[in-house]
């Protein structure tokens, strides 16, 4: 197996003239690739937000892209969310390809009505006329002991939102297509970046473009028999640290990967809880009106005659996302997962 | 050609103290006279030109006080009036060249009648049928925003957009791009307009902020918006900011046409405050009598926009009675238009309404659409077997 880093440009280049290459990143280091690769392609797609052109992103994601593309394309803005969005709005109009960074999940609501009234709404409004492929990338999620306002998971917000779209990737893998297939989609696209997992890495498959996913589409992470874990962004990793456990207790687990929380791939999660019976999901999000409620809902609609059991949520509590030393009981971690596989499984 | 040689200003009627520092070329008497160095914008004015401003102010009232009417026969569910802020509108909108972007507020019929849009299709927002009613690519004239402010953030990323594109600052004027943007007082103290003055600022954008002060927002008089005269607004930010009586239609457009023609060339962006007043009511839900003491608009009455550009071009043997005539008549048609076109507005079903939520195909939007579209069909069915 060849491995490169392609920290440089010039690494790049094979991925770009087609040929696969896997490489081991990070995930903020593909979807950094991930970029450069959607900004070669797309002479009009710019990156616009705050400090992602000399510094490189608070979390280096578009590290040395203003190098690359320059100052036309990778854009230091003011400091103002509705600001960047609203622009970002105008230069859709005029045939670009924004990709908006919002630097913090809790950063995102002084930019709510340029998202949810101006952005979401334009093509309906106008009859089609107009499309607006427009991409906003939010690190989101807690447990990097962060202070306030920097761990939040404001999915169901936007998922909730008719007109935008809402993925996240959780796995190098999926940061590197996710954001070159946001940026090639029409609609407008939240695409949250699950910030604890922003330095894990593993082998990337570069440049082989039809290996990829169609964005929206659910991923079966671990196959299993007995039970379905259904997870996204940060929490795949602990559904899938969970799953490691239960198959040492004999309990064969089916982890999905939902990568996309809008819309949502309900049809894989029917056709797993078909064959299980029984489903948790797990998110960081507060359970209450979060994205396992619907979840919940429509597969218990689905498969009715299927369910062993009710199906269970694993996620925060309706607070404020509390201190960074008291958020390690806030999350859904392994232990509270491994309580509601039990749980199900008790019925 | 507009001759500059009007007498000292007469006294006129009513108590309206327009700000000395507004811009002015026409006064209520008719006299024109020069106004510094935007003079050469309106002496270069044509008689086609002079009438066409006319024509489209006219046509605008005629259509707003249509509109207000069939608002009071239930035709439509709402009406914003215009009346009164047609010289701001028209005047600054015939600054524009084609290839120029507007972007209206929800008040600006008169810019869209400048722009060429059909007034009519303004109809399928009020009337419920559809949240657009026009191609914005088509004339180069956004849609309407309800959200106020929200669209000068709009237009001020399509104008970087043109210094992206390098269309501006070319060296040649006929191919140079500018966008201007309409808002009104109350708009000032959103945020939105504040974050657009600082993007337009840093950026240079060519864009011009075109605030129609009319006084009042809703019921807030703009001593509830600001302390300063708004066109101060732009300064902070390293914007001019010029301040125009928004009842002259010539001052309206000179000073409007020399912003976009200095934002054409590279010069970056102007605000411009049109000091103007709303006689009508905010919208057809509003009473004014509540918070506007009824003097004040009988005041203005007396600074009417089209009176005033009337009795310059009767004085200047610009046009005669035939042609006021002619426009009358244009405006009863376009009145009698209207009426018939308003009526035929039908929302369309429910199923283009799921298609457009989406620009590419949505399996939540699927689902719910067939859905829907099985549950109307066993409900026709139903009917169909009660009858």
């Amino acid at each position: 197996m060849t491995v490169t880093i392609p920290d440089t440009a010039a690494d790049m280049d094979t991925a770009q003239s087609g040929q696969t290459e896997v490489a081991r990143l990070s995930l903020a280091k593909a979807i950094n690739a991930g970029l450069r690769e959607a900004m070669t392609r797309h002479p009009k797609a710019v990156i616009m937000g705050e400090d992602v052109g000399q510094l490189g992103g608070v979390f280096r994601v578009t590290d040395g892209l203003l190098d690359s593309f320059g100052p036309e394309r990778v854009i230091d803005t003011p400091l103002a969310e509705a600001g960047i969005v609203g622009t970002a709005i105008g230069l859709a109009m005029r045939g670009y390809l924004p990709i908006c960074e919002i630097q913090f999940d809790g950063f995102v609501y002084p930019a709510l009505d340029q998202i949810v009234s101006q952005l979401a709404k334009l093509h309906s409004r106008s009859g089609g006329r107009l499309t607006l492929p427009v991409v906003i990338r939010v690190p989101y999620g807690g447990g990097i002991g962060a202070v306030e306002h920097h761990s939040e998971s404001p999915e169901a917000l936007f998922a909730h939102t008719p007109g935008l779209r809402v993925v996240t990737p959780s796995t190098p893998q999926d940061g590197y297509w996710m954001i070159q297939q946001a940026v090639e989609a029409t609609d407008p696209i939240l695409f949250l970046e699950p910030k604890a997992r922003y330095w894990d890495s593993a082998d990337v498959r570069l440049g082989d473009r039809d290996a990829a996913l169609p964005l929206g589409k659910a991923a079966v992470v671990a196959p299993g028999r007995d039970i379905t874990l259904v997870a996204y962004g940060p929490s795949v990793r602990v559904g899938l640290e969970a799953a490691e456990l239960a198959r040492g207790e004999g309990v064969s687990v089916e982890v999905i990967d939902l990568r996309s929380v809008s819309p949502i791939d309900f049809d894989a999660i029917e056709e797993s809880v078909r064959r299980t019976g029984r489903l948790v999901v797990v998110h960081e999000a507060p359970v209450f009106f979060g994205a396992g409620a619907e979840i919940a809902a429509r597969i218990s609609q689905r498969c009715f005659y299927n369910l062993e059991a009710p199906v269970l949520r694993v996620g925060g509590f309706h607070m404020p996302y509390p201190p960074a030393r008291r958020e390690a009981d806030y999350l859904p971690d392994v232990d509270r997962v491994i309580g509601a596989l039990a749980q199900a499984l008790s019925y | 050609m507009v001759d500059m040689g009007g007498s000292q200003p007469v006294g006129t009627a009513g108590a309206v103290d327009l700000p000395e520092t507004a811009l002015q070329f026409l006064s209520p008497d008719g006299q024109v006279r020069s106004a510094g160095p935007y003079s050469p914008y309106v002496e270069s004015l044509t008689t086609d030109d002079l009438r066409s401003l006319y024509r489209d102010m006219v046509l605008t009232r005629k259509f707003d006080a249509e509109a207000t009417a069939l608002q009071r026969q239930g035709e439509l569910g709402l009406w914003v009036p215009s009346i009164g802020q047609e010289a701001a509108q028209v005047g600054s909108a015939h600054g524009l060249k084609p290839q120029d972007f507007a972007f209206p507020g929800y008040r600006d019929h008169g810019v869209l009648a400048s722009r060429g849009v059909d007034l009519v299709q303004t109809f399928a927002h009020t009337r419920g049928v559809d949240h657009g009613g026009w191609d914005p690519r088509e004339h180069n004239c956004h849609l309407y925003t309800l959200v106020v402010g929200a669209q000068t953030l709009h237009a001020t990323g399509y104008a970087i957009g043109i210094v992206k594109d390098h269309a501006c600052a070319t060296g040649d004027p006929t191919k140079d791009e500018a966008v201007i943007v309409y808002f009104g007082d109350g708009a000032t103290s959103e945020g939105d307009l504040n974050e657009a003055l600082v993007f337009a600022g840093v950026n240079q954008a060519p864009l011009v902020f075109f605030c129609q002060n009319n006084q009042y927002a809703i019921s807030e008089p703009t001593s509830r918006q600001s302390r300063v005269p708004l066109f101060h607004r732009g300064a902070g930010f390293g914007i001019p900011g010029v301040q125009v009586d928004g009842n002259d239609v010539l001052a309206c457009y000179a000073v409007t046409a020399a912003a976009l023609d200095a934002a054409r060339a590279g010069m970056g962006p102007t605000f411009i405050e049109a000091f103007t007043y709303r006689l009508g009511a905010h919208t057809t839900s509003d009473d004014p009598t509540r918070y506007r003491d009824s003097h004040d608009a009988e005041s203005w009455k007396a600074l009417d926009p089209i009176a005033r550009l009337r009795l310059y071009l009767t004085l200047s043997d610009h046009a005669d009675q035939n042609f006021f005539d002619e426009v009358d008549v244009e405006g009863a048609a376009l009145a009698a238009r209207a009426r018939e076109a308003v009526r035929k507005l039908e929302a369309p079903p429910l199923d283009s309404f799921f298609d457009l939520a989406y620009n590419e195909p949505h399996p939540l939007v699927a689902e719910e659409h067939a859905e829907w579209t099985a549950f109307e069909t066993a409900r026709l069915e139903l009917m169909g077997a009660g009858r």
